[in-house]
C-alpha cells in the first residue's frame, strides 16, 4: 500500500459515504470498504484496472474526470477521494471546485514537485526530473500539471478552500521530520484534507 | 453438438412449458386467462434458492440460451457463449433460467397460438403488451419454480428493460440487475427504424390484415424486408465495411461488362431476411417492437429516472459498447447517471467494440472480464446470504 493511502484511511469515518476519482484496481476503497464499512464508489478509465475493481466487488464507473463530474449530486458524498491524479488532470483547478462541490470533504495527494531532488535534478541537468516516483519522460507523461505544496497551498487560499489537515511523506518511511519541518523541499507526496 | 464438450456448454437441453390459469391482467387493460410460458433452465437451485438468475431475452430472442436440443444440434443456444461451466453465468455456480416471453413465437403463448375463445389463431387480436406484462408473467414462472429471489436479473437490449423493469416492480426480489447495451426509453430514431420494420410487415400482401395464418400464407416479403432493416441497425458502419466491405459476391463491374453485380453485403442481407421470415411470427415481430417503443422506464415515476431508481435496492451492472448507435454509450450513461443520483449501487463500463449493437451476444475479451468479474461478485453475494433477499 502506498504510504499516501495509508495516511488517507485515518481521515475517513466509519461507514461515510467516499467516491475515489481514479481509483486504480479498486485496492484502496476495498481496504476502506472492509476497515470502515465505507460506501464506496469509484472512478476509472483504464480498462484493466476497472476489471480488476470489479473484481473486487467494488462499485466502478467507468468515467474521464476531465469531461467532467456534473453527474454527481451537489454534497452527496462524505468525502471524496484524488490519490496520485491532480498532477494528471486537465484543469486541477476545477477538479478540486467539483471535489468539494460533491463531497463535504476532499482529500488529495500529489507528488511534490519542489522536493530538493527535482530541483538538484533540474539545476544540475537542466533536464526535466525523472525519478522512481516519476517515472516519464516529459513528452509521454500523463502527469501534465505538476505543482509543489507551496503552489496547492496557494491555489487553495486564492480559492477559498480550508486546509483541515495535511500529512508530507519524506523520503525513508523512518525519518519524515524533515517533510514536516520544510515540506516543499523535503516532502516527497503530499497529503491534504480539505473542504470549503 | 460438438463432440466431447470443447466449447463448455450445458450440453442437451430440454425446454419445458408451464401452464398458468390465473387470469393475468396486462397493462393495456386487457386480460388473458390463461397462457403458456416455455423455459429452459441450466445448473441447479441451491439448497437456499439463493442462486438463480434470470435471463430476459431481445427483440428476436427465446427460451434457449444455452446448450443444445439434441446431440446432433449444430447451433447453441443464443448467449451459449455466455452461459455455461466456467462462462460469465457459470451454470456451476447459478441456476439459471430462460424463457420465451407471452407474445413469442417459440412455444410461449403468442398471436401464432390458438385463441380458446374463438378456436382460431389470435393473430392482430393478440393484446398489445408491454415490458411489464413479461416482468409479472416472469414473476409467475419464478413462483412456479420455487424461486423466492433472484441473484441476478440479467438482460441485453429489450432484456436489459425488463430486468431494470424487474428492479422496480419487485425490488426485494432483485440482488443484482446487469443491464446490457439497454436504454430507459427509444429515441425517436429507434422508434422511427421500428416503425418501418412494421410498416413492411403491414404492407405484405400475405400479411391480411394480421390473418395470415387462417389463409396459410406468410408475409415473407415484409418480414424479411424489416429483419433486414433491423440488421443494418445492429452493426456498425466499421463491421459491416470490414465484414463485407464493397466486395461483390457476383459479376463484375468492369466496363464493357454488363452482367449483374451483387455486393456480398446485399447477399447477406437477403439471406438474413430469408431465414428470419421463415422462422418467426410477424405478429410477434409487430408485438416486440410496439412494446420496445412503449417502454419508458420513468413513466409512472413523474418523468424522472432517478425516482424511479429510487424504488430499486439491487446494485447494478451496466454496459455500453462504443459503436452502438442504436442504444448508444449516451442512453447507458443515462441508466448510470439517474443510478448515482438515486444512490444505488452501479458498475458501469463502456466496451471498446466494432461490432455495433450485436457486440452484446459476442464474446469480447474485455466485455467477458468484465462481466466475468462481476458475475464472480453476484455468486459470492449469493453464498453469503443463505435465503437470497427477504
Amino acid at each position: 500500500m502506498r504510504q499516501d493511502l495509508t495516511h488517507i484511511q485515518r481521515w475517513i469515518a466509519t461507514g461515510s459515504k467516499v467516491l475515489d476519482l481514479g481509483c486504480g484496481n479498486g485496492e484502496f476503497l476495498r481496504l476502506l470498504q472492509d476497515s470502515r464499512e465505507v460506501r464506496g464508489m469509484g472512478l476509472e478509465i483504464d480498462s484493466a484496472n476497472i476489471t480488476a475493481a470489479i473484481g473486487r466487488g467494488l462499485n466502478i464507473v467507468e468515467q474521464n474526470m476531465d469531461r467532467g463530474l456534473e453527474n454527481f449530486p451537489d454534497q452527496s458524498f462524505d468525502t471524496v477521494v484524488m490519490a496520485h491524479a491532480l498532477q494528471a488532470v486537465h484543469f486541477p483547478d476545477r477538479i478540486l471546485d467539483e471535489m468539494l462541490r460533491i463531497g463535504r470533504e476532499g482529500v488529495v495527494t500529489f507528488p511534490n514537485f519542489g522536493h530538493w531532488r527535482c530541483r538538484f535534478y533540474l539545476a544540475t541537468r537542466g533536464r526535466m526530473p525523472v525519478s522512481k516516483f516519476m517515472p516519464h519522460n516529459w513528452y509521454d507523461t500523463p502527469n501534465i500539471h505538476f505543482c509543489t505544496v507551496t503552489d496547492f497551498e496557494a491555489l487553495c487560499r486564492d480559492k477559498g478552500i480550508r486546509i483541515l489537515d495535511r500529512e508530507m511523506v519524506g523520503n525513508t518511511q523512518r525519518r519524515p521530520l524533515l517533510a514536516g519541518i520544510w515540506p516543499n523541499l523535503f516532502a516527497v507526496t503530499a497529503i491534504y484534507r480539505i473542504t470549503r | 453438438m460438438p463432440a466431447l464438450n470443447p466449447d463448455a456448454s450445458v450440453g442437451v437441453v430440454h425446454p419445458q412449458t408451464a401452464r398458468f390459469e390465473a387470469p393475468l391482467v396486462l397493462a393495456c387493460g386487457r386480460e388473458l386467462t390463461d397462457y403458456e410460458l416455455v423455459y429452459e433452465t441450466y445448473g441447479e437451485l441451491n439448497a437456499h434458492g439463493s442462486n438463480a438468475v434470470l435471463i430476459c431475452h431481445a427483440l428476436s430472442g427465446h427460451h434457449h440460451a444455452a446448450g443444445y436440443h439434441n446431440k446432433d444440434d449444430l447451433k447453441p443456444g443464443w448467449w451459449n457463449e455466455c452461459i455455461g461451466p466456467g462462462k460469465p453465468i457459470d451454470t456451476e455456480r447459478f441456476f439459471v433460467v430462460c424463457l420465451n416471453n407471452l407474445g413469442g413465437c417459440h412455444g410461449s403463448t403468442g398471436p401464432a397460438s390458438i385463441n380458446q375463445e374463438t378456436g382460431r389463431p389470435w393473430g392482430p387480436d393478440f393484446p398489445a403488451l408491454r415490458v411489464r406484462d413479461w416482468v409479472h408473467s416472469q414473476k409467475r414462472l419464478a413462483d412456479r419454480l420455487g424461486i423466492t429471489g433472484w441473484a441476478a436479473v440479467i438482460g441485453g437490449s429489450l432484456g436489459g428493460m425488463q430486468a431494470m423493469r424487474w428492479a422496480l416492480e419487485y425490488p426485494n426480489m432483485v440482488q443484482h440487475c446487469v443491464v446490457i447495451a439497454s436504454a430507459m426509453k427509444l429515441s425517436a430514431q429507434n422508434i422511427a427504424f421500428n416503425e418501418i420494420a412494421r410498416h413492411a410487415i403491414q404492407s405484405d400482401p400475405d400479411f391480411a390484415a394480421g390473418r395470415y395464418l387462417e389463409r396459410n400464407s406468410v408475409p415473407a416479403q415484409g418480414l424479411g424486408l424489416a429483419r433486414m432493416v433491423g440488421h443494418i441497425t445492429y452493426l456498425s458502419d466499421d463491421a459491416m465495411a470490414r465484414k463485407f466491405g464493397r466486395d461483390l459476391r457476383t459479376g463484375t463491374l468492369d466496363q464493357g461488362d454488363e452482367s449483374s453485380v451483387e455486393f456480398q453485403v446485399q447477399s447477406y442481407l437477403r439471406y438474413q431476411g430469408s431465414q428470419f421470415s421463415s422462422s418467426f411470427d410477424a405478429n410477434t415481430y409487430i408485438l416486440m417492437t410496439q412494446a420496445l417503443d412503449y417502454f419508458d422506464l420513468a413513466r409512472e415515476y413523474g418523468d424522472d429516472p432517478v425516482a424511479a431508481f429510487q424504488q430499486a435496492s439491487c446494485s447494478f451492472l451496466v454496459v455500453s459498447f462504443s459503436t452502438d448507435w442504436r442504444f448508444s454509450p449516451q442512453r447507458s450513461r443515462e441508466i448510470v447517471d439517474a443510478l448515482i443520483a438515486a444512490d444505488c449501487p452501479v458498475s458501469y463500463a463502456e466496451i471498446d467494440a466494432r461490432e455495433g449493437h450485436d457486440a452484446f451476444l459476442l464474446p469480447l475479451p474485455r466485455y467477458m472480464d468484465v462481466f466475468r468479474a462481476y458475475m464472480q461478485r453476484v455468486g459470492e453475494s449469493c453464498a453469503q446470504q443463505p435465503g437470497g433477499p427477504s
